[in-house]
């Protein structure tokens, strides 16, 4: 968290001390194995006696809290961090399992992934996609992740590899899943007049969307991410932003398990349904591709880092905006989107739309 | 409850704000997701903020946020708290709110560190044990009107306070507010949809603020919540409020102590450092005082079901700043309001200040 708040702070010109008028940390208790994990936050990122609060989900949720906390005039700059420690957690699926409702849901025990199992069994007929397609996308992301400084699990996989990987709860494999990686993230955010006073080259956030299906598995859309769909509905209509397929340059979509990406790509508005398999067999996502999807490597390639998942993708994004994604980059990219998942069992997500320029 | 007050139903509800402590007390990993069917937050954007003690009065903040940036006309804040499914105790949840290497092995818990700060705070001021306890003895004579209270007392006194068990010195049973189960909501919305729907005597947020101290509260002086003024500071500001002794009406300082609510009455500024129980001992704290603090019975009358005391704490300023307290109301009108909430290692405060 201080590494990371340390070189944030240095590359916006801020001194956290004097300038940053708010913080928000993006945290769960039993991620972190605390009770009360926002006791732990203030004196790594700088926040001691400042206005600093956790919000418990997904970094794109932190960094919403943080454009309101601006908008609203309560801060005219604002830090948000995520972070995991995941590999502190020596019982990952108990943890994740624990989510689970106690009385319908958790009693059935296996390992958690059983649900994306099951979902992705549903997605896939409802999408006309075949296993290969979401094998594609595993080699895509970690293929992209090779030539990513910041990325833990790049790999030269083909297609067969991964369907030949052992199941974990059929149709999902196990390279069908993102690997567990630790990470910190620190974004700065600040007013627009302020942020064109700073050090460095703003990118803009144009617009931000986040919402929530019903917590009920046995209620919820499972072939649909009806929570992207109305965070993306929320994101594109204050970014203004009428054909996400064609406005959109370059996209960081959740991929905490290989079919994640097309099924949030339809759902953001990024590929029409339909024609996801066409896509991802024509190239259309791959880097060098119409639109590049996850050209960071993802969470497929980085790694999944739980609750930093939406803010590494924004930083990401950033990059790309800024034209310092360095291998990765993507050619004349000035509109981006992020858009995270917090994983199983939730159907919660967030979006953010980003643009350089006017 | 809330949303049939404001007159509307969840379908006018444009986003859903969430607050609660720690998610050991429920056993349920990220409860908020668990919880946000019943907070009407499906298919709408949901989030919940989290200060530990302090979220009572953070999430409203969290609400006003979203009102206040333009993004949404009208917001639901629910809190809640179900503390009694901890068994035997949930004093052992807040075994595991300790840093692991330096505090655990001493295995502390919160009225140990409590008696602590209350001992520091009681010997730099030279305060009597009878002005603390007097502070239990007023919250739970004024709870006896409130309609969720779990301890309110109309003959309590001082000697009952005095008398009561010895937890850890100095703190005694009825020095503490019992752990609580409970649910608040409260509906926040635009002034545009306030006054398009002609609310009758609606409430203003005038000022929000917020602070944390450093994790490490044993390289701290206890004796004054600096914390707290920060955050008072930062609420008075925007609230235009230079000289809160006389611009405050009357207070609903956090009291899950009787101490606390000395301790916060000097934090939010409302009188010198060391001088909240001479206030207290010659009534100024009383309902029909000068600077009636906790009208609603606070904490100690009527329980600490931790996030949702925003029912007691913002809700009490609604009350009586609509002057809908009915038996709890102030006698003399009171226009301006503020409340705290304190949490984390007695490192974070949030601080709400209202108008009429």
């Amino acid at each position: 968290m201080y590494e990371a708040a340390r070189r944030a702070y240095e590359d916006a010109g801020v001194n956290p001390r004097t300038d940053v008028g708010s913080f928000i940390t993006c945290a769960e208790d039993y991620w972190e194995g605390f009770g009360i994990f926002d006791e732990f936050t203030p004196d790594q990122i700088g926040a001691v006696l400042r206005p600093a609060c956790t919000v418990t989900g997904d970094g794109i949720h932190g960094l919403a809290q943080g454009v309101m906390q601006i908008q609203s005039g309560l801060a005219e700059v604002v830090a948000v961090e995520a972070h995991s420690k995941i590999s502190d957690l020596l019982t990952y699926p108990g943890v994740v399992q624990h989510a689970f409702d106690p009385i319908w849901n958790k009693p059935l025990g296996g390992h958690p992934y059983y649900v994306a199992g099951l979902e992705m069994a549903s997605y896939l007929e409802a999408a006309g996609l075949a296993e290969r397609d979401c094998a594609a996308v595993v080699a895509k992301n970690r293929r992209n992740a090779l030539t990513n400084p910041r990325a833990a699990h790049g790999a030269k996989l083909d297609v067969e590899d991964v369907l030949a990987s052992p199941p974990i709860s059929t149709p999902l494999k196990e390279l069908d899943v993102a690997p567990l990686a630790d990470t910190a993230v620190v974004l700065v955010l600040a007013a627009e007049a302020r942020a064109r006073k700073l050090a460095s080259r703003p990118v803009w956030i144009r617009g931000i969307g986040w919402s929530s299906d019903s917590p009920a598995l046995e209620t919820r859309s499972w072939a649909v991410a009806k929570y992207a769909e109305d965070a993306a509905k929320m994101a594109h209509r204050l970014a203004k932003v009428r054909v996400p397929s064609k406005e959109i340059d370059v996209a960081e979509v959740d991929d905490k398990f290989s079919y994640k990406e097309p099924q949030h790509l339809e759902a953001l508005g990024l590929s029409k349904k339909g024609s996801t398999a066409k896509g991802i067999r024509g190239g259309r996502f791959d880097l060098g591709g119409d639109l590049p999807v996850n050209a960071s490597g993802g969470s497929l390639g980085c790694g999944n880092v739980i609750e930093a998942s939406g803010l590494h993708r924004v930083a990401e994004i950033a990059l790309q905006l800024r034209g310092e994604a360095g291998r990765n980059q993507v050619d004349a990219a000035r509109t981006g989107l992020a858009a995270s998942w917090r994983g199983i069992p939730t159907a919660t997500g967030a979006v953010a739309v980003l643009g350089v320029g006017r | 409850m809330a949303l049939d007050s404001a007159g509307l139903t969840i379908d006018d509800i444009d986003a859903v704000v969430f607050g609660s402590a720690p998610d050991a007390f429920d056993g349920i990993h990220m409860k908020g997701e668990n919880v946000l069917d019943g907070c009407g937050g499906v298919g709408k954007p949901y989030v919940r903020v989290f200060t530990g003690g302090g979220t009572g009065v953070f999430s409203p903040i969290a609400g006003y946020w979203h009102v206040a940036s333009g993004m949404f006309d009208t917001v639901l804040v629910v809190n809640e708290e179900k503390m009694s499914s901890c068994q035997p105790h949930p004093q052992s949840v807040f075994g595991h709110i300790w840093d692991p290497i330096l505090d655990r092995p001493l295995r502390p818990n919160l009225v140990w560190i409590f008696a602590m700060e209350m001992n520091r705070y009681m010997t730099v001021h030279n305060v009597r044990y009878e002005d603390v306890a007097a502070v239990a003895v007023k919250n739970k004579r004024n709870a006896v009107a409130h309609p969720c209270a779990q301890l309110a007392d109309p003959n309590i006194t001082v000697e009952d306070v005095m008398n009561s068990e010895l937890m850890v010195w100095p703190v005694r049973r009825l020095d503490i507010s019992p752990p609580s189960d409970g649910a608040s909501a409260l509906v926040i919305a635009s002034e545009d949809v306030v006054r398009k729907r002609k609310v009758e005597s609606p409430v203003w947020f005038a000022g929000v603020g917020w602070n944390i101290d450093s994790t490490m509260w044993t390289d701290r002086d206890l004796v004054f919540p600096e914390y707290l003024a920060n955050a008072a500071k930062m609420a008075y500001k925007q609230a235009r409020i230079d000289d809160p002794r006389k611009q405050i009406d009357f207070a609903e300082p956090y009291d899950p102590f009787d101490y606390k609510e000395l301790h916060h009455m000097e934090g939010l500024l409302l009188c010198e450092k060391g001088e909240a129980p001479r206030l207290t001992r010659e009534g100024v704290t009383q309902r029909d005082g000068d600077l009636p603090t906790c009208p609603s019975g606070g904490l100690l009358g009527v329980g600490n079901p931790i996030a949702a005391t925003m029912g007691i704490k913002v809700g009490e300023l609604y009350w009586q700043l609509s002057g809908q307290a009915g038996q709890r109301q102030i006698p003399h009108e009171v226009r301006t309001g503020v409340t705290n909430a304190w949490g984390d290692l007695m490192q974070f405060s949030s601080v709400v200040v209202m108008r009429s």
